[in-house]
């Protein structure tokens, strides 16, 4: 195992849907024991790097080394020897419907260690209560609200001690109440257990108020990084749009398309 | 011209295309087979919610078969004063072609559209990308004790099939109609031939509910994660699993008989 100060670190990394280049050369390292927030406009490939970093996508080209492994090039079961080191949060949460609030938080467990159902259920109402769910372990996925249903997937992304939990959009579609919520759990976290935090995130005011470092991404680069204060004062236009939520700057308002005079009233084709 | 040749090389392609991810999948899952002895409560969870769960259809299909097969039976052989020979008409039918071919349709429209419908909707609703991110293979959890269930459970339930078929031209050859009873099952035990009638009935079953649990559980992976992608899948599961147990029935029955 390596110890360098940096838990995720990326280079130069490129990667296309088909035609379409999501990710051009981008690099950007994260540091350990930190919150690290990613943010940028809808379709930018912020969920794509999360993929990238999590192995279940490739890269065209570039490097993605995740605590010292390249994770593009090992082995499968290396692989997932590393995933069971990193916890990811989806967006809706991706809970097993068909198990409790309990069996899906136990799931890990029982998947991966021998552990006596004891030992198991312990671990899993200590999370539980982390999160703050300790009273709701015997409901099913599908009688959660929103934010209860993400808490349950953040307890079940921690339950196997990971290094690292990358939020994707933890912050879309909740409640001003369950987004504090979400807030506090992330910052507290990162400090008490000393997770490292990746949140994937647009939502400006929630990554203001939690990031260590930010990142902004735009057409698949990174247009802009440092701590929330540096980036509120930047001067550059592309991040002044972004931060202020203007609906003119270099991002326009029109998705890229021919005359319009020409397409109204031009020869059909 | 050029139209027709690039959509029908279109088409081909595309169909090359799946039939190769289709075996790719199916050699993942019997690479993963031993999941049946090392997780043992799985595949009897998924036994019951395939197999089980799908007894009552059968059985009750079976019964009408069987005393349609009797009544018709029974009008077309009396006239040849053969109503005798009921019950061994009765139990070749059902063993050697409609047990295995009534029963894996069924059991298509039954199993194979649920099983496509479950894992096209948790990998709509990241389910599976979730297990993946917490290094679980859903082809080991998921997807090889569903397909591994559903290739023994065909077997067992045409076995059912054809013994509450037979009970059914029971029903109406000898309760109903008046044939002797001795002489509906004798004529059973001297004309069918355990291993060309019966066993061959099985090794059939065998063969649809492996076609049918491999369409259906790829299917299922396969789907777009949409509500269209799935909605299509299912169908696709139906459509293409009894088209595939009917041509393979002709092939099989040709090699056999």
């Amino acid at each position: 195992m390596t110890s360098s100060l940096e838990l995720v670190e990326i280079s130069d990394l490129h990667f296309s849907w088909q035609d379409r280049v999501v990710l051009d050369g981008i690099s950007l390292s994260i540091p350990r024991g930190k919150v690290t927030v990613i943010m940028g406009p809808s379709g930018t490939g912020k969920t794509t790097l999360l993929q990238l970093i999590g192995g279940r996508l490739r890269p065209a080209s570039g490097i993605v080394l995740v605590d010292g492994h390249s994770v593009p090039d090992v082995s499968r079961s290396a692989l997932f020897e590393l995933r069971k080191r990193m916890g990811m949060l989806f967006q809706n949460g991706a809970l097993l419907t068909d198990l409790s609030v309990f069996e899906n938080v136990a799931f890990p467990l029982r998947e991966h260690s021998e552990l006596p159902g004891p030992v198991i259920r312990q671990l899993v109402l200590m999370k539980l209560h982390l999160v703050g769910l300790r009273g709701a372990r015997d409901m099913m996925p599908a009688q959660l609200s929103g934010g209860m249903a993400r808490r349950v997937a953040l307890a079940r992304a921690i339950v196997m001690d990971p290094m690292m939990v990358m939020y994707d959009e933890p912050f879309t579609g909740l409640d001003p109440i369950s987004r504090g919520v979400i807030l506090k759990l992330i910052r507290s976290l990162n400090d008490n257990l000393g997770i490292t935090s990746l949140v994937v995130t647009h939502d400006v005011n929630e990554a203001l108020s939690i990031a260590d470092n930010i990142f902004l991404l735009s057409n698949g680069h990174v247009v802009a990084s440092g701590s929330p204060d540096e980036l509120m004062a930047s001067s550059s236009e592309e991040v002044s749009q972004f931060m202020q939520g203007k609906p003119e700057g270099p991002v326009h308002f029109h998705y890229p398309a021919d005359d319009y005079i020409d397409d109204l009233f031009g020869v059909q084709p | 011209m050029t139209a027709v040749l690039r959509i029908t090389g279109a088409l081909s392609l595309g169909l090359m295309a799946v039939l190769g991810r289709a075996v790719i999948l199916l050699m993942h899952m019997l690479r993963h087979s031993h999941v049946v002895v090392k997780r043992f409560p799985l595949f009897v969870q998924q036994l019951y919610a395939i197999g089980v769960l799908t007894l009552p259809i059968i059985i009750v299909a079976a019964i009408f078969v069987g005393m349609v097969l009797g009544l018709q039976g029974y009008n077309t052989l009396v006239d040849y004063g053969a109503e005798s020979s009921l019950g061994l008409l009765v139990a070749l039918s059902l063993t050697r072609e409609l047990g295995p071919v009534l029963g894996a349709l069924l059991f298509a429209g039954r199993a194979g559209a649920a099983l496509t419908a479950e894992i096209g909707l948790m990998k709509a609703t990241e389910q599976l990308a979730g297990m993946e991110m917490m290094a679980v293979d859903p082809i080991y959890r998921i997807l090889a004790p569903r397909f591994l269930a559903g290739v023994l459970a065909l077997p067992l339930l045409v076995a059912l099939f054809n013994v509450v078929g037979i009970y059914g031209g029971h029903v109406v050859g000898v309760e109903m109609l008046g044939i002797n009873a001795s002489a509906y099952w004798s004529g059973m035990q001297q004309g069918v031939d355990f291993y060309n009638d019966v066993l061959n009935g099985v090794v059939k079953s065998f063969v649809f509910g492996f076609v049918i649990s491999w369409i259906a559980v790829f299917q299922g992976y396969d789907a777009s994660p949409t509500s269209e992608g799935v909605s299509r899948a299912t169908t696709m599961t139906v459509v293409a699993s009894s088209l595939l147990v009917l041509g393979l029935d002709f092939v099989l029955t040709s090699l056999m008989f």
